[in-house]
């Protein structure tokens, strides 16, 4: 997964780097905050362990063994910002010092797998184990998943970056000029191995080494000894969702539909086919719905088309109803799953506010 | 033994290790590239780099290829450990990948056996992509080796790099050997003290316990580190000893390079 110099475009590798900027600029402004502390040698160990790790050659079941790259139990660990900082560093040492991985794609493996890869295995390690107690499987549950949606994303962003090459950049006779398989050929021959093999060695590598720091280290994975103490609820969290519930209606100040989200009548209609027109690059929809929409579109209707109940006259509030009964549909599902998984005395997301308060410590 | 995992884990961390002596020990021979300010080569190199990435042309990606030859021989790079470790780990990698493209791309017929069918264009395509590869890795192998670590870090502020950051790479590679001799210790102690095999689910959950301890090390090193810069007089600011100074045949090497990597540009368009 970490792409050499050559294979992608300057121009692809240009905006990765800016791409990266953005995410390593805050990570530092986090990072400068915490300069005093701990935060320095922290960062730098754990980079060079990330590195270590990615060493491992982890035997798998079925006979193969994998390497992981450590981007899970860092992004576990540290929180997403520092898992990027660190697994960054990881990489950037790899590529300058020993040649893996170019240099001037550094920008891009940097974002799939330090950045793309730190957010979503702290995003999915929070949503999965929001809830559960300390000592609970789930846990465990979210970190293995942590590890392989973590890698597997970085695989799928890395065969794009790859599979979009010989599209946008190929000679006059149409040879590719860098990576040269298309999308449909690199997406499948990178996730083969990345769903099956290493995505395995990185959700086995993330949750041994959750359970292991959850068994002897529980502070540095933001967990308290298991008490049985009641939970308490993180208002911070609720507030942020009644916030964006409230916010709701700002999706109708964009005019017209949605670009690929037409309905059939739309073919028919001369304002939406100017809309979809200016849209699409001044390229003219077709004069009819295509058969397959047409076919299709029809298949399920909505309780609620269009995020407006037909007894509200006010498109704003039949949003802010949509959103409140979309939460409450969620909160439902969640809490139906706490019950069946036995944990239905846990506050929501109690996971989330320990582990974030163990950072803002 | 060779298809041990653990084996090849400890066979991982020495040649790590080793490949860091290695780098070093070249960095500090007299030669072209090494008596050139890091700065100049830094940017230089880096240029060289971006050319081979903007070329389009065989010839042009064949010229910086020999361009890298020639400043490796000028540095006294030995050419025999540059092939054995750079250009046919690289040649193998890269073809591997770039061979099914040759078969794969459409364009004029070459050579036909069956429903098997090499075109012109997937071989031009696959030739681009390996010489690429090859004249990037050579480029950028060079710089490293002919550069101390600490030297070409403290060079990376000449391209903007936050000083922080800098701080951070340094301790990490300070620290990345230490952590590797740490985890290849305590795998030679756990294997003295297995008899027999191990099964796979046994290796598995060997290595990530191995794992959790040098997590849980790296952690309580994390900490030591910190006490130690605090007993040192850290408040919290990183300063670089920053002591190059560019004379006349630095500012010739960087403008010949950046000419080089300037004609490779137009001439590989």
């Amino acid at each position: 997964m970490h792409i050499p110099d050559g294979y992608l475009s300057p121009s692809t590798c240009a905006t990765m780097y800016v791409a990266s900027a953005g995410f390593w600029w805050q990570a530092l402004r986090r990072t400068r905050r915490q300069m005093l502390g701990r935060a320095l040698p922290r960062l730098a160990l754990m980079a060079a362990f990330c590195f270590v790790v990615m060493l491992f050659n982890l035997p798998l079941p079925g006979g193969t063994t994998g390497h992981a790259l450590g981007v899970g139990i860092a992004a576990i660990v540290l929180g997403p910002w520092g898992g990027m900082m660190a697994v960054s560093l990881a990489l950037a040492i790899q590529a300058l010092f020993f040649g893996d991985g170019g240099i001037t794609t550094l920008g891009a493996n940097c974002f799939n797998m330090a950045i793309a890869g730190s957010i979503t295995a702290w995003g999915l390690y929070q949503l999965i184990g929001m809830g559960s107690t300390a000592n609970s499987k789930r846990r465990l549950v979210a970190a293995a998943l942590a590890g392989y949606g973590s890698i597997n994303l970085a695989a799928l962003l890395a065969a794009i970056e790859l599979g979009i090459q010989p599209m946008l950049f190929h000679d006059a006779s149409g040879a590719p000029l860098y990576a040269p398989y298309p999308l449909h050929v690199a997406i499948p021959a990178m996730m083969l191995g990345h769903l099956t093999i290493a995505g395995v060695a990185e959700a086995l590598m993330t949750a041994g080494l959750f359970g292991y720091l959850r068994r002897n280290e529980p502070g540095l994975v933001g967990l308290a000894k298991d008490d049985g103490a009641t939970p308490r609820t993180p208002r911070s969290l609720w507030g942020g969702l009644a916030l964006l519930m409230l916010l709701a209606p700002l999706g109708i100040l964009a005019g017209g539909a949605a670009w690929g989200e037409w309905a059939p009548k739309d073919f028919a209609d001369q304002a939406a086919r100017a809309q979809i027109a200016a849209a699409s690059g001044n390229v003219a929809a077709p004069a009819v719905a295509p058969l397959g929409l047409a076919r299709l579109a029809g298949v399920w209707t909505a309780p609620l088309p269009d995020y407006a109940p037909r007894f509200v006259k006010s498109a704003g509030f039949g949003y802010f109803l949509s959103a409140l009964f979309g939460v409450g549909i969620i909160l439902g599902v969640v809490w139906l799953v706490q019950i069946f998984s036995g944990r239905g005395g846990g506050g929501m997301a109690e996971g989330a506010a320990e582990i974030s308060e163990e950072r803002e410590r | 033994m060779s298809a041990h995992p653990v084996a090849s884990t400890l066979r991982g961390f020495s040649q790590a290790l080793a490949r860091t002596l290695v780098s070093e020990d070249a960095a500090h021979s007299g030669g072209l590239l090494q008596g050139i300010d890091p700065r100049a080569k830094l940017v230089g190199m880096l240029a060289l780099v971006v050319a081979s990435a903007l070329a389009h042309r065989v010839p042009t990606l064949l010229a910086l290829l020999a361009v890298g030859v020639g400043l490796a021989v000028a540095s006294r790079i030995n050419l025999w450990s540059l092939a054995r470790r750079v250009w046919l780990v690289a040649f193998v990698f890269t073809f591997m990948i770039a061979a099914p493209a040759m078969f794969l791309t459409p364009g004029v017929v070459l050579w036909q056996w069956g429903g098997v069918v090499m075109t012109a264009n997937g071989v031009h395509t696959a030739v681009l992509l390996v010489l690429r590869v090859e004249a990037a890795v050579t480029l950028s192998t060079l710089l490293v080796l002919t550069t101390p670590w600490m030297w070409l870090l403290k060079a990376l502020r000449t391209l903007g790099v936050p000083v922080e950051v800098i701080a951070l790479l340094a301790m990490t590679h300070r620290y990345l050997v230490l952590l590797a001799e740490t985890a290849n210790q305590m795998f030679e102690s756990r294997q003295s003290r297995v008899v027999g095999k191990l099964k796979g689910a046994e290796q598995r959950h060997m290595m990530i316990n191995t794992g959790g301890v040098l997590l849980s090390k790296t952690m309580a090193m994390g900490d030591e580190v910190y006490m130690a810069m605090l007993a040192r007089g850290f408040r919290g600011e990183v300063r670089l000893l920053a002591d190059f100074r560019m004379k006349v045949r630095d500012w010739v090497a960087v403008a010949a390079l950046l000419a080089v990597a300037a004609g490779a540009v137009v001439a590989g368009r």
